[in-house]
């Protein structure tokens, strides 16, 4: 009898262990590409000069997690955009980089970057394509050149398959490497929070009455730069924050333009339970601290925003129990899926 | 007749001069053949060759200055005939990195239809179009790299530097690095999407004074630039190192621009 009973369980363990294997083989087999969520716009990123293919998205979660990137070997993407903390860096207001050196900003989520026309805090750049060069040769991120990464990529075998399986030959060049990353990038989709749910009734998801409540509040108050469904309408505007001691002033640093002074790229309030903390140089650690900026803080800085400034008052009219309802809401945004998927972690 | 014996050799001797001449300048063209034409670009500072490192020269605002960096871009080359019959090189074969550090790099030669040219038209810098192209087609001296030393592009605000000088002067105040440096990092093309300045210049030459590009199969016109880079301290502005020892992507940016593209001369062509 006990004979038995070991052979049976031999048996069992046989059979789920092949199980375990047609399950990774059905994993390969349905890579998907690119998916738009049903409740969102069309992309930006221009999908048809990038053919994404699971080979081109491994080797661009690959380099998303390789040290060698930087110049000390210490320093990945995944060092600032940490996919637990929403693709940011959390604890940090601003990045911590290569020698410990600090940049002058908070790290920006990697989410949702198909929607993005354009990149960085000033928007300086135009083209995910072309946003990892930025990183890798910040004196204070990253602080290499492009071509030491190709020569330390190009001495590693696995690369050179891996590039081989992406792109057909084994050449490894900038324009692949940043191909690879933004198949990577592009994949990093948040839609699967408890607002997208109930926006596309699944499995019968409602807000609760507070949710709701909290929602109209939004709509109301908050809805016309944090446009829905990326919570963000990609414009850059002063929000009324104190000038900071480095006196950054955001968007006027890549146009040059004095109206855009002190103005900053509208962030995504998606996920935003797992990236404190908030605004350009991280200066608020809870979202407690930055509704009662805008209820009480807003400063009349040079280009404060128009809606920044109406009736007659600065800021945004909100009571404590708004803001309770606001918070309430702003959880349905917490997207839980993302920020464990196995697929986007370093394996 | 020993004397019309004479008259026969000079006149034989004439004759082959003349056809030699005849022969080189007056090959019929045909404009169906390519052949190569070359832009050498000769740097020189004021009276006086470029020596990286060792040369020191003194700008209008009376600094000594010695320059240990100089490369710009060099790019959408066409020529055109007395006739008025233009060609554009083709774009993909149209963008060069002239460095002061590479000997070769200082010729830059394309394929035009065999003929007489007289106009030469290029841009110092890179287009708007291709600052905003796909990186896939951004090969070669456009691939961007970027990085503070020899990189000609821009990671943090997209776009290609056009002209980079860097140097050394007494006049320049004392970098992070404990040097006395200058930097003149000029770009910027229009912007993508913001509207900024626009540092893109079409330098355009009129070669009949000093030698229009015969351009023939076979061999090489070579239609040979000094270019004056003292010319981008010296001009509608003055740029004193003192006052702007790091120029780079700043509004200030245009009045340098606006010396440098005086820069170029047409010495001479060799057919």
């Amino acid at each position: 009898m006990k004979k038995l009973y070991l052979l049976l369980l031999a048996f069992s363990l046989f059979i789920y262990a092949c199980k375990k294997e047609s399950n990774i083989q059905n994993a390969v087999s349905t890579f998907l590409g690119f998916q738009k969520p049903a409740n969102f716009p069309q992309p930006v990123y221009k999908l048809e000069n990038n053919k994404f293919t699971e080979a081109g998205f491994l080797l661009g979660r690959a380099l998303f997690y390789e040290p060698r990137l930087s110049r000390d070997n210490t320093i990945s993407c995944g060092s600032c955009h940490i996919q637990s903390s929403g693709f940011t860096q959390h604890g940090h207001d601003v990045s911590h980089g290569i020698d410990d050196r600090l940049g002058s900003r908070n790290s920006p989520p990697i989410m949702n970057l198909a929607w993005n026309k354009t990149f960085m805090w000033d928007g300086g750049i135009f083209d995910l394509d072309l946003q990892p060069i930025s990183p890798i040769t910040n004196p204070v991120e990253m602080d290499e050149k492009i071509e030491n990464v190709l020569l330390k990529l190009k001495q590693m075998p696995k690369y050179v398959t891996m590039f081989n399986r992406a792109f057909g030959t084994d050449e490894i060049t900038n324009a692949r490497m940043m191909k690879a990353l933004s198949q990577f990038m592009v994949l990093c989709v948040s839609a699967n929070s408890k607002y997208d749910q109930v926006m596309r009734k699944e499995q019968g998801q409602v807000f609760t009455p507070d949710e709701q409540a909290g929602y109209t509040i939004f709509k109301e108050r908050c809805g016309s730069c944090h446009r829905e469904p990326l919570f963000t309408d990609g414009t850059f505007r002063n929000n009324g924050l104190a000038i900071g001691p480095n006196n950054d002033q955001g968007r006027s640093m890549a146009t040059l333009h004095p109206e855009d002074e002190y103005k900053f790229k509208v962030p995504s309030l998606r996920n935003l339970g797992y990236t404190s903390p908030y605004m350009h140089d991280g200066r608020f650690l809870t979202l407690n601290g930055v509704l009662t900026h805008y209820a009480q803080e807003v400063q009349a800085t040079p280009n404060l925003d128009p809606l920044m400034q109406q009736n007659g008052r600065l800021g945004i009219a909100l009571i404590a129990d708004d803001k309770l309802k606001l918070l309430t809401f702003l959880k349905t945004l917490d997207d839980k899926d993302f920020v464990t998927r196995k697929d986007l972690a370093e394996q | 007749m020993k004397s019309i014996y004479k008259y026969a050799v000079v006149i034989f001797y004439l004759l082959t001069v003349i056809s030699a001449c005849s022969k080189k300048n007056d090959a019929q063209p045909v404009s169906a053949n390519k052949a190569t034409l070359s832009l050498q670009f000769d740097n020189i500072v004021g009276d006086r060759n470029l020596q990286l490192q060792t040369g020191t020269y003194k700008n209008a605002s009376g600094e000594q200055f010695s320059i240990q960096l100089l490369q710009y871009f060099i790019s959408n080359i066409k020529v055109k005939t007395k006739d008025g019959q233009e060609f554009i090189v083709p774009q993909e074969e149209s963008y060069f990195l002239v460095k002061e550090s590479d000997g070769a790099s200082q010729f830059c030669k394309v394929k035009v239809p065999e003929g007489d040219y007289q106009t030469l038209t290029f841009t110092l810098g890179v287009d708007s179009l291709r600052n905003t192209m796909d990186i896939t087609k951004r090969t070669g001296v456009l691939d961007p790299t970027g990085g503070m030393d020899n990189g000609m592009y821009w990671g943090w605000n997209s776009g290609y530097i056009f002209f980079k000088m860097e140097g050394t002067s007494e006049q320049a105040p004392v970098d992070p690095t404990g040097v006395r440096k200058f930097r003149f990092h000029i770009g910027g093309f229009g912007g993508y999407s913001a509207p900024t300045f626009n540092n893109i210049k079409t330098v355009t030459v009129d070669l009949s004074a000093a030698g229009i590009a015969r351009v023939r199969g076979g061999r090489e016109s070579n239609v040979h630039f000094l270019v004056d880079v003292m010319k981008m301290f010296n001009g509608k502005t003055n740029i004193s190192i003192a006052a702007n020892p790091q120029v780079m992507f700043s509004n200030y940016s245009v009045n340098v621009a606006n010396n440098f593209s005086s820069m170029f001369y047409h010495d001479h062509t060799e057919n």
